[in-house]
C-alpha cells in the first residue's frame, strides 16, 4: 500500500509538469486556435536562457522574472515574425512552420549551449516544512506555481478588458475588428503568454528532469495528451488533464502492464476515452449550424 | 476568351499543344530508362529512396489532402510495411517482389481498423491519436514477445536482390540499385496510376465532399464512415508498400528506422510538395530526400537549424506548396495567352 | 619561389625519405620494398577518411564525437600529417537513421572514394551497413558502438570495434557481484534498446543460471520518458540492496537523485556510459553519489585527481586550441580524442602500403598501445582473431569529490 501512494504521488508529481505544459498549450489554443508542436522547444530555450543569467550571477528570482519577460516578448516577437506571413494560409502550412521552428530552437540550443545535461536550481530547496516523505519541497512548490498560474490565467481572461479583447479575437476575428480590437496584436500577446507560461513551466521542470536540448520533446507529447483528455479549450481540465496521465502511466507502468509497453498502453487508454467522449473529458461540444 | 477546344488548336513551332504533350512524355521515359544508367550506383539508390518517400508521400496525400484528416502517424504504416516484408523474405524466404502485395493488404486492414475509432476524432484530437501511434510503434517493435519475429532492438538485416537478367548498358552493368530502381519506378508507376483512378472517380468525389461539405455529403448519400475509413486504408496501404519497398532498397529495417520523425518527415513531405494533387508526392520526396543532405553540408554545429529555415522559407513562398505555385504559375499563364 | 615553402619540401622530402628507411626493411611488411601501394582514397599527399554521425536529430549529443576526431586531425595535419600524408575527413550527418547512413556510407565510398570509414556511431546506423562494408571490402574501423557483434574477423572480417563491448562490461559486473555480495538482491534499470538490452545480456550471462534468481526487480523506460522516477519507487519497494543502472546521462542522474531522496540506499553499480563527474554526479548531487562503483577505461576530465596529468594536461590544450568550442565537461570529447589517436597509430603502421587490406591488417596488429588518456593499465590490443581492441576495464568508486580506482585491470 505504502508502495502504491508513492506511486500514486510520484505520478502526481510529473503530472504537474504536464499540467503545466498542457495549460501553455491551452493558451495558445484558446488565442489562436492552433496546437504549437515547438511550445516545448521554445520552454528549454527559455529555460536555457535563465541558465545561463544564474549562471552569470542573478540572483534566482531576478533570473526567473527575467526570463518570464523574454518568453513575453520573443513569444510576441516570434508570431510577428515567422507566423504572420502564414496567418492566412491552410492550418497544415502553420504546422509545418512549427516544425520548422521546432527543429531550429532544438538544434541551435544543442549548438550554443551543448548536449552536456544541466542541474537547474530550484526555489524551493530541500528541508523546507513541506518537506514531505512522498514529495520534495520542489514538487510541492512547482504543483503550487502552477495553480497559480491556473488562477492568474483565468482571472486575466475573466476579469480584464485585455483578456475579454482577446477571447473575442480567437472567436470572432471580423466582430472583433469592426469594434476595434487588433486582432493580430491580440494573436501575438497570445502567443508571448503562451511563451512565458512554457518558460514557466521549464524551469519547474528543470530541476527534476535536467536541463539539456531535449528535455521538453517527451514532456511536450504527454502535455499535449493531457490537455486533449481535458479539453484543448479549458485550462482546468487541461490541468486536470496532465495529473491524471502522470498518474496514469505511473499506477500502469508498475502494477499493470509493466514499462515496456506502458506509453503505448497509456495513449491507447486515452485515445480511447477521446473516442468515447471525443472533445476531452471538460470539453465544450461544438455544435455546427448547417 | 480562349476556350480550351481552341487553346488544343494552338500551334507552338508547328506542333499543337497535345502533340507537345506525348512528345514531352516520351522524351520523359526514355530518360526516366537511361538516366540509371548515367549515374553512379549511390545516386541512384538515392533516387530509389526517394521514389519510395514518393509512394509513402502519395499515401498521406490522399488521406490529409483529399479527405481532410490529418495524420501524425503514417510512419507506423510505413514500419509495418517494411517490417512485413522483412519477416516474409528473412523468416519465411518470400521472394522480394511478393511482399509487395502482402504489405500492402496487411496495411490496408490495419488503416482500415485504426480508421474506424479515427471517425469519431476529428483535427487535433485525430492528430493526437495518430501521433500517439507513431510514438508506440517503435515501442512495440522492441517487445520482448514478439523478438522472434522483429528481430528485438537489432533489427532485421536483408539481402538485396540480385537482378534477374545480366545487362549492360553504355558500359555500365545492371546492378543492383539500378535493378532496384528498374523494379521501384515499375511499382511507382503502377500507384500513380491507381491513385489517379480512384480520385478521380466516385470514391475520389466523395473523399473531396467529405473533406469540404461532410453534412452536405452525408446529405447526397455518401457513407461518411465508409468511405474515411476507406480512405484510412487505401492511404495505409500506399505507406505500406512503400515501406516493403524502402526495407529491400535499404536492406534493413530497425525499430530506431520508424520514430517519431519519420511520421513528421512524410507529412513534411505531403505539404511541402502541396496538398490535393498526385504529382506533388514527387517534389514532397525530393524534398525530403535532398534538402537534410544540403543542410548538412552548410553546417555541421545545426544542420536542422538550417533545415528549420529552409522548411519556414519555403512555407512563406509557398504557402500551398510546390505544386501550389505551379498551378498558380499555370493560371496566371493562361490568363496571360488569353 | 618563396624560400621558407622551399625548405619546407625539402624538409617533407628528406622526413618521407628518411621515414621510407625505417619503415621499409621492417620484416612482416608483406609489401615490395620499393613500391608504395594505395587503394582509392589514398595517395601521396592524401589520406581520404569517412564517417557519419548524427549531427541532427534525437541523437545529436553524439555528434561532438566527430567533430573531436576532426578537431584531432587538424592537429595531425598541423604537425605535418602522417607519414607525410594529409587527412581528409568528411564527417557526414545521418540523423541516426539507418536508411541515411546507408546513403551517406554510400556516397562516401561510391563518390568520394574514402580509403575507410571511421567511428561511424550508432548500433542501428552501423548494423544498416555492415553487410556492405564487407561486401566491398572497405574496412569500417573502430565502430562507436558497444554491441558484442562488431569483433567477428571469421565473418565479417573488414568491421572492427573500439571500446568495452557493453555485455563484458555487464558482465564484470555481475562477477563482482557473485564474489563480493553472493546473497544480493538485484534491481535493474535498463533505456529499453540495444544498448540497455545488451547490457541486460551480459550481466546476466555472467550472473549465471542461479545467480539470475538474485534480479528481484527489472524495469526499463525509454528515451522519450520524462523521468524515471516511477521506476526507481518500483525498486525500492521490491526491496532489493543493490541496484545495476543502465541509464543515459540524464536519467542517470535522475536515478540517482531519486533514489537518495526516497531514501533508498543500495550498492550502487552505474554503467560506465554515464560514469561523467560533472555531467552526471554533480547534477545528481555528489552527497548522493557517494559509493556508486563503475567500471572504466578512460579518464574522467572533470575528475581532479587528473588535474596534474601529462595526458589530461595534453589533452586540455588540444581542446582549447583545435575546438575550443567543446565543452570541457564532456567526456565524449576525450572518447574522439583517444579514438583518433588509435586510429592515427594504425595509419603510422601502415607505412606506405595504404591499402584497405593493409589498413585492415594493422588495425589487427595493434600491440598494447598505451594511449594518454586511457586509464592506467589499460591498452589497446588486437590480433587477427581478436577484433576487440579494448577489452579491459578498472572498477572504480565514487568517494564523494573523485573517482577511486580500486581492484586490478580487469578483462573479460
Amino acid at each position: 500500500m505504502e508502495a502504491f501512494l508513492h506511486q500514486v504521488f510520484s505520478g502526481l508529481a510529473t503530472g504537474g509538469i504536464y499540467a503545466s505544459m498542457a495549460l501553455a498549450l491551452v493558451m495558445i489554443y484558446q488565442s489562436t486556435h492552433h496546437i504549437n508542436f515547438s511550445q516545448g522547444e521554445m520552454a528549454t530555450f527559455c529555460t536555457f536562457i535563465a541558465w545561463a543569467l544564474i549562471e552569470t550571477g542573478f540572483p534566482y528570482w531576478v533570473a526567473f522574472f527575467a526570463t518570464v519577460a523574454i518568453g513575453l516578448v520573443g513569444g510576441m516577437a516570434i508570431q510577428r515574425i515567422f507566423l504572420r506571413p502564414v496567418e492566412n494560409a491552410p492550418i497544415l502550412t502553420n504546422v509545418i512552420v512549427f516544425i520548422g521552428l521546432l527543429v531550429i530552437f532544438n538544434s541551435t540550443a544543442g549548438w550554443i549551449f551543448d548536449h552536456t545535461i544541466k542541474a537547474f536550481p530550484s526555489p524551493f530547496p530541500r528541508g523546507t516544512f513541506f518537506d514531505t516523505q512522498y514529495f520534495s519541497s520542489h514538487e510541492i512548490g512547482s504543483i503550487m506555481v502552477t495553480l497559480l498560474v491556473l488562477v492568474a490565467l483565468y482571472a486575466f481572461f475573466r476579469f480584464t478588458p485585455l483578456g475579454l479583447a482577446m477571447r473575442a479575437a480567437a472567436q470572432n476575428p471580423v466582430s472583433s475588428r469592426l469594434v476595434g480590437i487588433r486582432v493580430s496584436w491580440m494573436l501575438a500577446l497570445g502567443w508571448g503568454l503562451a511563451a512565458a507560461i512554457g518558460a514557466i513551466a521549464g524551469m519547474m521542470v528543470a530541476p527534476i528532469v535536467y536541463l539539456d536540448p531535449n528535455m521538453m520533446a517527451g514532456i511536450l507529447l504527454y502535455g499535449f495528451a493531457g490537455a486533449l483528455l481535458g479539453g484543448i479549450d479549458n485550462p482546468w481540465g487541461a490541468v486536470f488533464g496532465g495529473f491524471v496521465v502522470g498518474v496514469l502511466e505511473n499506477v500502469l507502468g508498475a502494477y499493470v502492464i509493466g514499462t515496456e509497453l506502458k506509453l503505448t498502453v497509456a495513449l491507447v487508454l486515452i485515445v480511447g476515452v477521446l473516442t468515447l467522449k471525443p472533445t476531452g473529458l471538460f470539453g465544450k461540444v461544438v455544435v455546427t449550424r448547417v | 476568351m480562349t476556350q480550351p477546344g481552341q487553346l488544343a488548336e494552338l500551334r507552338y513551332f508547328g506542333l499543337t499543344v497535345r502533340q507537345w504533350t506525348i512528345l514531352g512524355a516520351i522524351v520523359g521515359m526514355v530518360l526516366l530508362l537511361v538516366m540509371p544508367f548515367l549515374l553512379r550506383n549511390y545516386r541512384v539508390f538515392q533516387i530509389n529512396l526517394a521514389m519510395v518517400y514518393a509512394i509513402a508521400i502519395l499515401g498521406l496525400n490522399m488521406l490529409t489532402g483529399y479527405n481532410g484528416q490529418i495524420s501524425l502517424g503514417h510512419g507506423a504504416f510505413y514500419a509495418i510495411g517494411g517490417y512485413t516484408a522483412a519477416i516474409l523474405m528473412h523468416r519465411y524466404g518470400v521472394p522480394y517482389w511478393a511482399t509487395l502485395p502482402v504489405a500492402g493488404f496487411v496495411c490496408l486492414v490495419a488503416g482500415f481498423l485504426f480508421g474506424l475509432p479515427a471517425l469519431r476524432l476529428q483535427g487535433h484530437y485525430l492528430a493526437l491519436a495518430t501521433f500517439a501511434l507513431a510514438l508506440a510503434t517503435p515501442q512495440i517493435l522492441k517487445y520482448k514477445h514478439f523478438e522472434e519475429f522483429t528481430g528485438g532492438v537489432q533489427g532485421i538485416v536483408l539481402d538485396k536482390p540480385e537482378p534477374p537478367i545480366e545487362f549492360s548498358f553504355l558500359g555500365q552493368a545492371l546492378s543492383q540499385d539500378r535493378w532496384l530502381y528498374f523494379f521501384t519506378l515499375l511499382v511507382a508507376a503502377i500507384m500513380f496510376l491507381l491513385a489517379w483512378n480512384i480520385l478521380r472517380g466516385r470514391i475520389g468525389r466523395a473523399m473531396i465532399a467529405i473533406r469540404d461539405q461532410p453534412i452536405a455529403a452525408a446529405a447526397m448519400g455518401v457513407n461518411l464512415a465508409m468511405v474515411k475509413s476507406l480512405t484510412f486504408g487505401v492511404s495505409a496501404m500506399y505507406t505500406g508498400v512503400a515501406g516493403a519497398l524502402g526495407a529491400i532498397v535499404v536492406a534493413f529495417v530497425a525499430p530506431d528506422s520508424f520514430n517519431i520523425f519519420l511520421s513528421i518527415t512524410i507529412l513534411v513531405g505531403a505539404v511541402v510538395g502541396g496538398l490535393a494533387s498526385i504529382p506533388a508526392a514527387i517534389f514532397g520526396a525530393i524534398f525530403i530526400q535532398y534538402v537534410p543532405n544540403i543542410a548538412d553540408q552548410i553546417s555541421k554545429s545545426a544542420p536542422w537549424a538550417v533545415y528549420g529555415v529552409f522548411l519556414i522559407g519555403l512555407m512563406y513562398l509557398m504557402p500551398t506548396g510546390v505544386m501550389g505555385l505551379l498551378r498558380l504559375v499555370g493560371a496566371r499563364l493562361r490568363k496571360y495567352a488569353d | 619561389m618563396n624560400r621558407n615553402l622551399l625548405i619546407a619540401i625539402v624538409a617533407a622530402i628528406a622526413v618521407a625519405v628518411a621515414g621510407y628507411f625505417v619503415l621499409a626493411p621492417k620484416p612482416e611488411a608483406p609489401a615490395p620494398v620499393a613500391a608504395k601501394k594505395y587503394d582509392p582514397g589514398a595517395s601521396d599527399k592524401e589520406i581520404l577518411i569517412g564517417q557519419t554521425m548524427p549531427y541532427s536529430g534525437p541523437a545529436s549529443a553524439y555528434g561532438t564525437i566527430g567533430k573531436a576526431s576532426a578537431a584531432y586531425f587538424a592537429k595531425i595535419n598541423d604537425e605535418g600529417g602522417i607519414n607525410g600524408r594529409k587527412i581528409k575527413f568528411i564527417s557526414l550527418d545521418d540523423g541516426y537513421s539507418p536508411p541515411k547512413t546507408v546513403e551517406q556510407i554510400r556516397k562516401l565510398v561510391e563518390q568520394d572514394e574514402v580509403l575507410f570509414v571511421f567511428n561511424t556511431l550508432g548500433t542501428p546506423p552501423n548494423s544498416a551497413i555492415h553487410n556492405y562494408m564487407n561486401q566491398k571490402k572497405v574496412p569500417q574501423l573502430f565502430v562507436a558502438t558497444g554491441a558484442t557483434k562488431w569483433g567477428d574477423p571469421k565473418n565479417f572480417p573488414w568491421t572492427m570495434g573500439w571500446q568495452p563491448n557493453y555485455q563484458t562490461e555487464g558482465r564484470i559486473y555481475a562477477k563482482y557481484i557473485l564474489k563480493e555480495k553472493p546473497n544480493a538482491k538485484i534491481a535493474v534499470l535498463y533505456q529499453n534498446d540495444d544498448y540497455g538490452k545488451d547490457y541486460l545480456k551480459g550481466f546476466k550471462d555472467g550472473l549465471g543460471e542461479a545467480g539470475q534468481k538474485l534480479i528481484v526487480s527489472e524495469v526499463s523506460y525509454e528515451v522519450t520518458d520524462p523521468t524515471v522516477d516511477s521506476q526507481v519507487v518500483t525498486m525500492k519497494g521490491s526491496g532489493a540492496d543493490t541496484f545495476f543502472n543502465i541509464t543515459t546521462p540524464k536519467f542517470a542522474a535522475q536515478a540517482i537523485k531519486k533514489a537518495a531522496e526516497i531514501g533508498w540506499k543500495p550498492t550502487h553499480f552505474l554503467n560506465n556510459v554515464s560514469a561523467s563527474v560533472a555531467s552526471v554526479l554533480r547534477p545528481a548531487g555528489l552527497e548522493n553519489s557517494k559509493d556508486i562503483i563503475t567500471a572504466a577505461y578512460l579518464k574522467d576530465p572533470t575528475d581532479k585527481q587528473w588535474e596534474n596529468d601529462q595526458g589530461y594536461k595534453d589533452w586540455l590544450a588540444w581542446m582549447k586550441k583545435y575546438y575550443p568550442e567543446g565543452d570541457l565537461a564532456n567526456s565524449f570529447n576525450v572518447y574522439g580524442y583517444a579514438v583518433t589517436q588509435t586510429l592515427v597509430q594504425v595509419l603510422k603502421q601502415c607505412g606506405d602500403d595504404l591499402t584497405r587490406e593493409n589498413v585492415m591488417r594493422q588495425a589487427a596488429n595493434l600491440k598494447d598501445i598505451e594511449l594518454p588518456m586511457l586509464l592506467p593499465g589499460i591498452k589497446v590490443s588486437t590480433s587477427p582473431t581478436d577484433f576487440y581492441p579494448i577489452e579491459s576495464v578498472r572498477l572504480q568508486r565514487f568517494d564523494g569529490k573523485e573517482w577511486v580506482l580500486f581492484g586490478d585491470v580487469i578483462g573479460s
